[in-house]
């Protein structure tokens, strides 16, 4: 299953609640203002720290760059528009919108 | 003139380029400021998002509002102020936000001025009227 998250963590528990009910080994893929959660030494932070131990974890590099985001969470990997197709097309998608 | 020397604040509290709505309040902003009204602007919560520097949307096909930003203090939006405790959940460095325009005299940026939140909170409490985007 890929699980993506399209809002910010710090307005509203989307992240949260996608994570809770996501299976290890789910991928998680953060996209438009859910790229915030993987920025790295926020109060938000531990949530995709937790979250790596049991999924891969992408941001939109898109996204990412917007929003001036410049240092992720160790572990987080960026991820294109083409490679955000290639995983929708591996797996069946779950939109935490 | 409606609302002449009335106090007036617009917050800002939502994520830049998710949604129209920093780009809307920067909008307001600019139209409150042609009126004779005594405007102040704070972003607080996810609204100070905005202010981090180094964005680029090139990459989501949009032109952004950044030059925006960087011109309020042009457009005599010069009462701007920033939520300390927003700045630090979101790990954004206070001295690192970006410049909403330059002194004429020393062409040193001007900053929104970062507060706590009881000086915001106390401010809030004196206005006519909170717009909040």
């Amino acid at each position: 299953m890929l699980h993506t998250v399209n809002k910010s963590p710090f307005q509203n528990s989307a992240l949260e609640n996608c994570l809770r009910l996501a299976r290890a080994g789910d991928v998680i893929l953060l996209l438009e203002d859910g790229v915030y959660a993987a920025a790295a030494g926020t109060a938000k932070s531990s949530l995709i720290e937790q979250a790596l131990k049991r999924h891969a974890v992408y941001a939109i590099d898109a996204d990412l760059k917007a929003r001036g985001i410049g240092t992720l969470i160790k572990g987080m990997r960026s991820a294109s528009y083409g490679e955000f197709v290639d995983l929708v097309e591996q797996h069946p998608v779950h939109a935490w919108l | 003139m409606a609302g002449k020397g009335k106090k007036v604040m617009v917050t800002v509290r939502k994520a830049p380029h998710g949604s129209i709505y920093v780009q809307e309040g920067i909008e307001v902003m600019f139209i409150f400021a042609t009126y004779d009204m005594d405007l102040s602007v704070v972003f607080l919560d996810d609204g100070v998002l905005a202010l981090q520097p180094g964005q680029d949307t090139k990459g989501l096909g949009i032109k952004g509002f950044m030059a925006s930003l960087g011109a309020l203090v042009d457009w005599e939006v010069t009462n701007v102020y920033v939520d300390r405790q927003s700045l630090k959940e979101r790990n954004i460095a206070e001295d690192g936000i970006i410049s909403i325009g330059k002194n004429e005299d020393t062409d040193e940026p001007i900053r929104p001025k970062v507060l706590d939140s009881a000086d915001i909170a106390a401010m809030m409490a004196q206005q006519h009227s909170i717009v909040s985007f």
